[in-house]
């Protein structure tokens, strides 16, 4: 943790960086972002087991991005993130540098390709009660998983707290927003619900870093996280390819060009 | 004038089944796969009696989903068609006191200027049984918005309960003696001097009368950016709030017929403020957020006479980024 500290004053005292982004103490010993601008600050840096939400999310918001360049506390599944971003030219390389927690150490990874070295060292690892949970609902005839998920997303209230945490849920206009035409029911009913995390499950297939950051966002204990974590493995299985492993990677299931006609996707 | 009774733990038991046995519907505070919902009550055994449940009790009375008319069409014309609303005789067993408290800020707004007959009439069919908090969290601030753990307001029975086990039921109003009259034999003379159980310590953080004439001087405070740089703009604040009303009207049809659907909204989220033209006067989070917070704080008491917060800190909790409405409202109160 003081290791982090330091480096975060460094990098602020060097001008190197505007901000880093990292975790700070929160409600009842719970973790919180926190945006670290200046040098004297860099105490109110914490880690630990608590700190587990992607904060990669912040790397396209526009308010964060305005401060200038962002030092980020990267867990392994916010280096990915950083790499699939970079790959759906979301990131550019001078807009950020990843505080890459390794090994109980910091690392300042400032090139794609640094992080790219990095990550290809770190192993994937789905936690083991969100496997065994995989495991199960694989398992399941067709009518117990429609069952088991019309259950759980029967308390789903759209508040789309999963989309907001997403790294990779960055567009500008979801299709959940459009309403000329209006693809998705908007209410949260049995078949708005449906749609949504069906269609959310598919656009993170073969981009989604399973970091789980959108189960643990959502307020009513929803898993799903499960379904992107699925659509990621069918798509890893299908075509040999993996969200978040390189920043020039040519996707299985999207495609994305900087000149694209549609404006929102940029 | 309201009337004090005690019940003893084992006739809450027979209360709660004469409920059930004269057709309510009983909905408490219950833990759900480690989560505390407001589901229903079979036995009072079930209900939570500390620590609030993530959603609120608000879908009772305005659901995440209503529908408000049906049409549909017949050859050239249009058939509109009524619909009338669904409200099962509900009865509310255990609330929190700041929950109870909330549907008075729901009811200024359903009929703030035309009668919102679906709001009215679940309204209407719901009975609230009040109960004491004991124990509060870092998220509670009832005390800074104007209540306390064991206030009665909103409630139609409030429960608090007794050292020795059972509660002192304070029945407040008609729909509560109606209540009181489908199990009488729960309801016994009051101890004289009722030894309680103390309510909840809820420090207070803020003056929500003095956090209401310091917003006045801080609409274009750099606050709102700073408060709200971690805020993801999604909804999960507002969709757990008891007191939150927005809703968004939508129409789902096909070339034959169609209904109209209310559905939850929050100002939090960007498309909440859009103009179809793509013009969004609150394009930024840090204008949502201000909103939300002047919403509740500074127009509902201008505008409504009452507070648009109930400080139950649902969504403290329920946020994924930890946005601490208390911690935020205090910066305000005391800055500048």
């Amino acid at each position: 943790m003081e290791a982090l500290a330091n480096k975060a004053k460094e990098l602020l005292a060097a001008g190197t960086v505007k901000v880093v982004v990292g975790y700070g103490k929160g409600t009842g010993g719970s973790r919180r972002p926190i945006f670290v601008r200046a040098g004297e600050r860099a105490g109110d840096l914490v880690l630990d087991s608590a700190c587990t939400q992607n904060l990669a999310t912040y790397l396209t918001k526009h308010e964060v991005r305005a401060l200038g360049r962002i030092a980020v506390v990267a867990l392994p599944s916010t280096l990915r993130s950083i790499l699939q971003l970079a790959a759906e030219k979301q990131l550019r390389e001078e807009n950020v540098l990843a505080l890459a927690i390794v090994d109980g150490g910091v690392l300042a990874l400032a090139t794609f390709d640094a992080i790219e070295e990095a990550v290809a060292t770190i192993p994937d690892s789905i936690g083991e009660a969100d496997q065994k949970m995989i495991d199960k609902l694989t398992a399941m005839s067709v009518s117990d998983r429609r069952a088991f998920w019309a259950d759980e997303l029967g308390r789903c209230v759209k508040c789309y707290a999963c989309r907001s945490s997403c790294p990779m849920c960055y567009c500008e206009r979801c299709t959940m927003d459009c309403n000329r035409p209006q693809w998705i029911p908007v209410a949260s009913h049995a078949i708005g619900n449906l749609e949504y995390h069906m269609v959310r499950a598919m656009h993170l297939a073969g981009r989604c870093v399973q970091c789980g950051t959108c189960g643990t966002a959502c307020p009513v204990g929803i898993p799903v996280h499960l379904l992107t974590f699925f659509a990621e493995n069918t798509v890893r299985r299908q075509f040999g390819q993996k969200g978040g492993a390189s920043a020039k990677l040519d996707y299985a299931m999207s495609t994305f060009k900087p000149d694209d006609k549609e404006t929102f996707i940029r | 004038m309201s009337e004090r009774y005690t019940i003893s733990e084992a006739l809450v038991g027979s209360l709660l089944q004469a409920l059930v046995t004269a057709g309510r519907r009983v909905l408490g505070p219950k833990l759900v796969a480690g989560r505390v919902e407001i589901a229903d009550i079979k036995s009072f055994a079930e209900v939570v009696q500390n620590g609030q449940s993530v959603v609120s009790a608000k879908g009772v009375v305005f659901p995440k989903v209503e529908r408000l008319l049906k049409y549909r069409f017949e050859g050239k014309t249009i058939v509109l068609d009524d619909v009338e609303p669904q409200a099962q005789p509900t009865v509310l067993f255990g609330l929190r006191p700041c929950e109870a408290r909330a549907f008075h800020a729901l009811d200024v707004v359903f009929n703030w200027d035309s009668k919102d007959k679906f709001f009215n009439t679940r309204m209407a069919n719901t009975t609230v049984v009040g109960l004491s908090c004991t124990q509060a969290d870092d998220s509670c601030f009832c005390t800074s918005v104007g209540s306390r753990p064991d206030d009665p307001q909103g409630s139609d029975i409030l429960l608090s309960p007794l050292k020795a086990g059972g509660f002192v039921a304070e029945v407040l109003t008609e729909k509560g003696r109606a209540l009181k009259e489908l199990a009488k034999g729960a309801f016994q003379l009051p101890p004289v001097q009722p030894d309680l159980v103390p309510p909840a310590t809820v420090a207070p953080a803020f003056d929500a009368k003095d956090l209401q004439q310091k917003l006045a001087a801080k609409f274009d405070s750099t606050l709102w950016a700073e408060q709200s740089l971690r805020c993801l703009g999604c909804g999960a604040c507002a969709f757990v709030c008891p007191t939150c009303v927005c809703f968004d009207i939508q129409d789902e049809a096909d070339t034959k017929q169609g209904q109209r659907l209310r559905a939850w909204d929050s100002c939090g989220m960007r498309v909440f403020t859009l103009h179809a033209s793509g013009h969004n006067p609150r394009d930024k989070q840090s204008q949502r957020w201000r909103q939300r917070v002047y919403h509740k704080f500074a127009y509902y008491p201008e505008r409504l006479g009452t507070l648009g917060c109930v400080g139950c800190g649902k969504c403290s909790r329920a946020c994924p980024v930890d946005m601490n409405l208390k911690q935020h409202l205090a910066q305000a109160a005391t800055q500048g």
